[in-house]
């Protein structure tokens, strides 16, 4: 909060001391105002799954303070009966779940559940057939895409989508551009606004990069990144629009089980820091670790909704991944 | 203390680097890192230098560039008409990635509302010549909108469709309509005020001043295009080059920044067609035809898309060639053909296929890197001390 207002870089040496020392109170204080005791800012510093120091002044400039109209625990986003038929082929049949502020909900289900389909009709890619998508109480029925992520909504996408002739800093900055107010006009006169919030940019955009850990490749091209890189910075570009609702799908996809370790470590960091998550994941183990809550499809239909520990042991969710002697054999994924 | 993140990107470093080194270097790589290199201050003079060159080169007609047969400094305002035109479609196709087949219709509009207000062949009401310059601005880049609002929807192949088209229906207007006059066209075009030692100083039979008009507003218009390109503005135009569906989620209005990026574009070719019809002094609808058309986007592909400086020089190559080597004239579509073509399979990028800066404080990016792993430092000291 306190790193928003500088944007001065030049004079660094004697206040980067006063920083240093300010954050880690700064950080203190704000769990204790706003957030004491809830699940939100539950898991300290010092438990052995979360990251230990991810810089506090990246985490500085990353942790959210947006306004967010509910309170720690309410309903964020409210799904109903949400519907998407494609022709004749129903790929998401009344689904009905809520995201609450502050936890990671996952989102699985057998291949060709329509977990996909869903975010894609959250986010406006599909226009959902029936049925309504509510954040913090307002619909986003019939909002453009772009508006959307403006509202509060940011994704990752399954198959990466960088922008690979940009760098990663310029990815993350495009993100960062969705809060930005800069006309055309503004640009090309060079307006006071269109200086500071450059400025602004390259220390939000360098933070986050630190924040989710590829700041070393700030400067290199998105597609002459590591896919490791690759996947990071998609999360850092999501990061970067302010949502309040991060949604990511199939985050730890083609890693290998170290990468997942250290990519839950950095999910559970997003979440500390403010931010709410919805997670599409395939990797059951990576799904049950991470999550508050999950929320499974099958067939577009929602047949659970409940804690891992529930889930795990659902037989509709069992029947869904390993299928049941009685039902056809397509039923098993 | 580090944490397996910090592992990671350790590993990741060492794979990257190896990755590297098996990259080819590009022919200009070492002029890309001496350029680089310099402070801004530096970069400033380097171009300063090249500016000076460049207004002096028609009065120092060099004898290896010079044109036999063929007048040195209208030859240069040729070139700079190229040049200014491949800067504006660069905009268009270069930055935002819509391929324009149609350009020449802008330029045909503004060299036509140069034609409308000043020619002493028009019923219109005469304004001086120079206020018709930001009047065809005006004019295309209203056109611009006309045209992008209802075909930008469209993509790819499409919208180059609509557009090849768009520039064939300007040039079948100008034949068409009375009031535009077809093939006799507008004589006695007004030029800028000015005189020296009696006579005028802009006629068209002297390019000199012309052309010092033309780098002028060259420099002026490549200024205005930088503060943009380094702004959300440019950013949202290469993300919308790049994966058009994927910026508009991360939350670029991409509707709205491809309709910029076509108006502007249509202006600065509008802005072109004035200044050339204010330079030859004479309009009719023989000089707009598919051809050029295809030439521009030959100059700005050949100088290398998304690049504005290499654009501008591929746009006064393209003017260049079939002057200074004059048995090449009416075979040039044929040998752009073939030069395109070599490109496209040993050069895709073009010749001066630089990447452009997108961030307007890109060089404290290493300070601010700096100061957060100093911070990051500080901290874990901190933690031990305590």
């Amino acid at each position: 909060m306190a790193s928003h207002d500088n944007d001065i870089p030049g004079d660094e040496a004697p206040e980067q001391h006063e920083r240093t020392y300010s954050t880690g109170h700064l950080s203190l204080d704000k769990s204790g105002e706003d957030a004491s005791g809830t699940p939100a800012d539950g898991i300290p510093t010092d438990s052995p799954e979360a990251p230990p120091d991810l810089d506090s002044e990246a985490a500085q400039i990353v942790h959210q303070d947006r306004d967010i109209a509910v309170a720690v625990g309410d309903n964020l986003v409210e799904i109903r009966d949400l519907t998407v038929q494609f022709g004749g082929l129903t790929a998401l049949d009344a689904v009905t779940f809520d995201i609450r502020r502050g936890e990671i909900l996952g989102l699985i289900g057998p291949n060709g559940a329509g977990k996909t389909t869903c975010f894609n009709a959250m986010t406006g890619v599909y226009k959902p057939t029936s049925g309504t998508v509510t954040l913090e109480g307002k619909p986003l029925r019939g909002m453009k895409k772009h508006a959307i992520t403006r509202a509060g909504f940011a994704r990752t996408f399954q198959n990466i989508r960088l922008f690979g002739e940009m760098t990663a800093l310029e990815n993350v900055v495009v993100g960062l551009d969705a809060r930005h107010q800069t006309s055309v006009l503004g640009a090309l006169v060079r307006s006071p606004r269109h200086i500071r919030e450059e400025k602004t940019s390259i220390e939000h955009g360098m933070a986050l990069l630190e924040f989710v850990g590829i700041a070393d490749k700030a400067g290199e091209l998105a597609r002459n990144l590591p896919y490791g890189y690759q996947r990071r910075l998609e999360i850092a570009r999501a990061l970067a629009t302010e949502p309040k609702l991060l949604c990511l799908d199939e985050p730890a996809a083609g890693f290998n089980p170290a990468e997942k370790e250290e990519l839950m470590a950095l999910i559970r960091t997003i979440r500390d820091d403010g931010y709410t998550v919805l997670l599409i994941e395939h990797d059951m183990k990576l799904v049950m670790g991470v999550c508050d809550r999950i929320v499974v499809l099958e067939f577009g239909k929602k047949i659970a909704d409940d804690v891992p520990k529930a889930i795990r042991e659902n037989p509709a969710v069992i029947a869904a991944y390993l299928g049941v002697e009685e039902e056809d054999a397509d039923g098993a994924a | 203390m580090t944490s397996p993140i910090e592992d990671v990107a350790a590993s990741q470093a060492h794979a990257d680097e190896q990755a590297e080194e098996t990259r080819k270097p590009t022919r200009f790589a070492g002029l890309q890192r001496w350029w680089n290199g310099l402070a801004r201050p530096q970069q400033w003079l380097v171009l300063g230098l090249v500016a000076v060159l460049l207004y002096a080169l028609p009065l120092l007609n060099p004898p290896l560039l010079t044109t036999p047969g063929y007048d040195f400094p209208i030859v240069l305002c040729d070139m700079a008409r190229f040049a200014l035109v491949a800067l504006g479609l660069n905009v268009v196709v270069g930055q935002a990635g819509l391929l324009d087949l149609g350009y020449i219709g802008f330029f045909a509009v503004g060299s036509y509302v140069a034609a409308l207000w000043t020619s002493t062949d028009s019923t219109m009401v005469k304004i001086p010549y120079l206020a018709t310059l930001p009047l065809a601005m005006i004019v295309t880049g209203f056109v611009g909108v006309v045209l992008g609002l209802p075909t930008l929807r469209l993509r790819g192949d499409y919208l180059a469709i609509v557009t090849l088209g768009f520039g064939e229906i300007i040039r079948l207007l100008a034949t068409i309509i009375p009031a535009l006059k077809g093939n006799t066209g507008f004589q006695n075009i007004g030029s800028p005020p000015g005189a020296w030692n009696g006579k005028p100083v802009f006629t068209i039979t002297n390019g000199t001043p012309w052309f010092w008009l033309f780098l002028t507003v060259i420099i002026v218009v490549t200024l205005l295009l930088g503060n943009l390109e380094r702004s959300r503005v440019g950013r949202a135009w290469i993300a919308i080059r790049e994966d058009e569906d994927a910026a508009e989620v991360m939350g670029v209005p991409t509707f709205k920044f491809k309709l910029w990026a076509f108006t502007i574009g249509a202006a600065i070719g509008g802005l072109s067609g004035a200044l050339f019809a204010g330079q030859i002094g004479f309009v009719n609808n023989q000089k707009f035809d598919v051809a050029t058309s295809m030439l521009f986007i030959a100059a700005v592909v050949m100088g290398g898309a998304g690049n504005k400086f290499g654009a501008m020089i591929g746009g006064a190559i393209v003017a260049y060639l079939p002057y200074r080597f004059g048995f090449i004239a009416d075979k040039k579509y044929l040998i752009f053909g073939v030069v395109l073509v070599m490109l496209m399979i040993f050069r895709p990028q073009g010749l001066f296929g630089a990447r452009n800066h997108l961030l307007a404080y890109g060089r404290s990016i290493k300070r601010q890197a700096a100061r957060l792993r100093r911070d990051a430092r500080g901290d874990a000291a901190l933690k031990e001390g305590a």
